[in-house]
Order: structure tokens, then sequence, then C-alpha cells
């Protein structure tokens, strides 16, 4: 598997790995039958994501991913938080290669489940967030085999 | 330091072979179909080899045909009695288990009328016999199973299912690519009609292959051209890889009463250890009835390609049945066929030792392996969960 320097970095030394044991919202995606789970906590004051951290079930990009997406959401205001893309967390890792890019957006679509249990357990509507889709990557296409 | 555990991918070639291929491109370059003297010395030489890969199978020397590896040899084996035997019938017994040469090869004749029955394994992985016999038709002209699988290491009842095929006079083929050089084959004694193998799996070459084919069964040739294999596969012959097929598989032969036991001891000290030391896991395929170098345990909650990059950190090459290490998201068709559930699939470790594998690398693995396997542990939402409810 050809990953980048930063990816091996974030899989070898992942930032942020654990819980929040009074988190603000918290959002799990993916499921183990296709051997992707992740598992963000976020906390969230004063509209300011303060903390985060995950656990993750999954291969070297689905740590990587995790440990970049919680890095990238972290001191971000709300509504810069669901500005962040699986494009933002594949960019700031240098690329995956095209079989892991599914891991991006599994990684997006962990801070928005974790987002949107914040907003569910705060009765607010956050801009742009819909409710999260579970088992993602099974309708992720999956580029074709060289 | 490289730990290497992953022999069931490919083997390094043994310096003695390679030393003994080396003047076959310099010097030694004729091409064996030309009359002047160094390229009859090649001739000489191709069949000194064909007479080595004939006496570690116990075939006669001209039922070894050379090929470019293992996977043109499963596909030769089976598309050949396919196409010459379609007149008897036009179906094949397989296992779900098999090579995806073997597989992939079936599949491909399904699409030109052919029909497959392909059997189903225990949780160990075997093949049963009584499963083969109540598959096979009136049109049946192919059963095809493989020696050892090349995942789990379950050799597989070869001897029973070639007396039966042989009784009921259906051809018999086994793709035998991590068998031979591993473990006896007795072609004769075995009731074998056509077998498969690869050079690169026990100490030769990477490229080169042969398929022995009984005397008297007729297959239709798969690359057509020259007469070189008495006319039965084409193309100037691979005399550096044939060279050196012939003496790995002597060597290998000669070896195997030292070696299967000394591979077996360690391969038993590395199962039993870590599954002693790693809870949560377990042992996939049969734990007598198997390769003497193979070891694959599945690690709950956690997921193979993660352990492979820790593993390859530490210097140790290993392999996994994890979907991520395999392309798709579907983990190895092997491990989903004796039962695991995918989940399990995903988190397993292949470790193949071989002839260049000592004690001190294995008590490495044993020592490096189960932190690996605590550290993603400890990052897994699943193991949380299980340490929660344990609480």
């Amino acid at each position: 598997m050809q990953y980048s320097e930063k990816v091996m970095d974030h899989f070898m030394n992942p930032r942020n790995v654990g819980e929040i044991e009074d988190a603000s919202g918290v959002g799990t995606v993916g499921n183990a039958k296709c051997g992707d789970i992740m598992k963000v906590y976020l906390k969230i004051e004063d509209n300011i994501v303060k903390d985060a951290k995950f656990k993750t079930f999954g291969c070297g990009a689905a740590v990587a991913t995790s440990s970049m997406a919680t890095e990238l959401i972290k001191g971000k205001t709300i509504q810069e938080a669901m500005e962040i893309t699986n494009k933002a967390v594949m960019e700031a890792l240098d690329g995956l290669p095209p079989i892991k890019v599914h891991c991006s957006c599994l990684a997006e679509e962990a801070l928005h489940a974790a987002l949107w249990d914040y907003a569910q357990k705060n009765g607010i509507v956050i801009e742009g967030l819909e409710e999260p889709v579970n088992d993602i990557s099974e309708h992720e296409e999956i580029p074709e085999e060289e | 330091m490289e730990y290497y555990f992953d022999n069931a991918a490919t083997t390094a070639t043994r310096p003695e072979v390679a030393e003994a291929m080396a003047s076959y491109f310099t010097e030694s370059y004729g091409n064996p179909s030309s009359i002047y003297k160094i390229a009859q010395k090649n001739k000489t030489a191709v069949e000194k080899a064909r007479g080595q890969i004939a006496a570690a199978i116990n075939s006669e020397v001209n039922e070894v045909y050379f090929t470019a590896g293992g996977s043109e040899a499963d596909n030769w084996a089976i598309k050949g009695v396919a196409e010459s035997y379609a007149d008897k019938g036009k179906h094949i017994i397989t296992s779900c288990i098999e090579h995806h040469a073997v597989l992939h090869t079936c599949e491909y004749l399904e699409t030109k009328g052919y029909e497959v029955t392909y059997l189903p394994v225990d949780e160990y992985g075997l093949v049963s016999l009584e499963d083969v016999k109540k598959a096979v038709r009136d049109d049946t002209i192919l059963i095809t199973i493989m020696f050892a699988n090349n995942e789990i290491g379950t050799i597989e009842p070869i001897s029973e299912i070639g007396a039966f095929a042989r009784e009921k006079g259906i051809l018999f083929h086994t793709d035998a690519v991590q068998a031979v050089g591993h473990v006896p084959i007795d072609v004769k004694a075995m009731n074998i009609d056509m077998l498969s193998m690869s050079g690169h799996k026990f100490y030769g070459p990477k490229g080169i292959g042969a398929l022995y084919v009984r005397k008297g069964i007729k297959i239709t040739p798969l690359i057509h051209g020259g007469a070189q294999e008495r006319s039965r596969r084409a193309g100037t012959e691979n005399v550096p890889g044939i060279i050196g097929m012939g003496l790995a598989a002597e060597l290998a032969v000669k070896e195997l009463p030292e070696e299967m036991p000394r591979l077996t001891a360690l391969r038993d000290k590395l199962i039993n250890s870590i599954l002693e030391k790693v809870p949560y896991s377990r042992l996939n395929g049969h734990p007598v009835n198997r390769l003497p170098g193979n070891a694959n345990i599945s690690f709950e909650y956690i997921e193979g390609e993660s352990i492979l990059l820790l593993l390859d950190y530490k210097g140790i090459c290993a392999s996994s049945g994890s979907a991520c290490t395999s392309g798709s998201l579907d983990p190895s068709h092997v491990l989903l066929a004796i039962g695991l559930p995918h989940e399990k699939a995903h988190g397993s470790v292949r470790l193949t030792m071989g002839h260049f594998t000592t004690e001190e690398q294995v008590d490495y693995v044993i020592q490096e392996l189960p932190p690996i396997i605590e550290r993603l542990r400890m990052m897994s939402p699943l193991y949380e969960e299980i340490l929660k409810n344990k609480n």
C-alpha cells in the first residue's frame, strides 16, 4: 500500500486517541462487516470545539483520517467545523490511495455524526447538517482494481 | 533486520539455485531447439531438470510440462480438459477455497456453457469426500481440489479423492502450488492425474512452473506455437528458470525429512504462544492437517492491515485476509468459507515460515506481535465495548 509520509505519521503516532468522559457530542459511523468503524467524541463550549478524541477500528488510512479529522476540528467554531470535508482531510494527509478514499468520507461523516449528536442534545439546528447515515461504507463505490 | 514471514506469497531463491542459473543467462544462452553444441547442451540441462521435477512428485519424466508459473498450469489443466473432454460432459467439481487461478478459471468456463460445483468446506477448511461423491454426475469431466490451501494451510484429503476419481474414471487435478517441496507428494500412489506447481514457492525463481499430466490424458494446449514441450506448450524454454526450479525441487524434497519436523515445531510454537498471550484470538485452518510453515490467526476487534503496518515497522513481513489488503470490501473468500464472520476475517494475519526461518525469528514475532494487538485494541471502539461490558 502506497501511503504518504503524513498518513504513516498519523497512523504510527495517531493524535487524539481516546474518549471524552463528558462529551458534548459522540458520533459512530461505519460497520465491522466492512472493516471500518469510527467513533468521534467532541467537547464543545461557547460554539467552539474545545477538544476532540476518537477510537477507530480499521486500516491504516482509517486511523490516519480519524487522527487528522480530529486535529482539523479542534479550535473551530461549529460552522467552521461543518466545512471540514473529506477532501480537506485527504489534502491535509497529502492524499490517499484511490481504494482508501472512502476512509476520508467516513472521517467526515464521523465528525458530522458527533455534531448531529451535539445538536440533538442541545435542541439546536446546525446549518447544512443532515442526520448521519449509518453504514455509509456499504454505499461507497469502490474504484476498479488496476 | 528483516523477519520474513510471508513464504506462502513467495520465497527467496536459494543462493545455490541462483548460482546454478547464472551461467544460463550470459554463457549458455542457446535456444534448446537449435542444433549447435551450446544449444544442445541446454536441451540436456532442461531434460535433467524435468527429471528432477518428476522425481519430486514420483511421475514419469515425460509427464512434466514446463509453464510460466502456477497460474498458467491451473488455467491449462482446467481449460485444457474442459475443451478436450467437452463431448463427454461439461461439469466440473472444485471447492470454494481454491486459489483464484482455479476459481476464476472455473467462473470463466461457466460463461462458456460449463457447469461448476463449488464444494463447501468444514470449519477447518477440509473438503469432504462424501461431498465430492454427492456432487458427481454423469457429465462430470474433472475434479479439481487444491493439495493445500495457501491462506489457512489446510491439507486436503487428496489420496481419498484421487482414489475415488480414478475408480469413477473422472480426471483429477490438484493445485499443489503450496505443497510441492513442503510435504511429500506421490502422484502415482495418490492417483493424481494432473498437478500444478510453481518454482518460486519452494526457493526457486519466479516466472516458472510446471504441469504434470499423466500419460494418456489429452488436453488442448493453452499456448499455441512451436513444438516445444512435445508440442503441448509452445514458446522458447525459460532455460535458467527451468534449471533453477529443477534444482530447487530436488533440494526441497531431499531436505523434507529434516525440514518438515523443524518447521512444524516452529509453527506450533508460534501458534501456541500467540494464542496463549493474546486473548480473543483463534487459529484458522486445521490444527494438525496443515502445511508445516503456516500459521493463520484472527484477532478480534482489530483490522488486519493495521496489524501488518505495525509489524512492518518492526521489520516483520506478513499478510492478511482483510478486505483492506485485498482491494475489495470483502475479506478473504477462504476465511468466509470456513465460517468466520466478516469482522473476524478482517482481523486475520497469516505468518508463513520457510527454509530460512530460524527459532530466533519466531521468538521475535512472539515478542513483538502481542503488544501490537494490544495497541490497536486500545484504539478500537469495539474493544472498548468489550472492556466496558466485562466490568
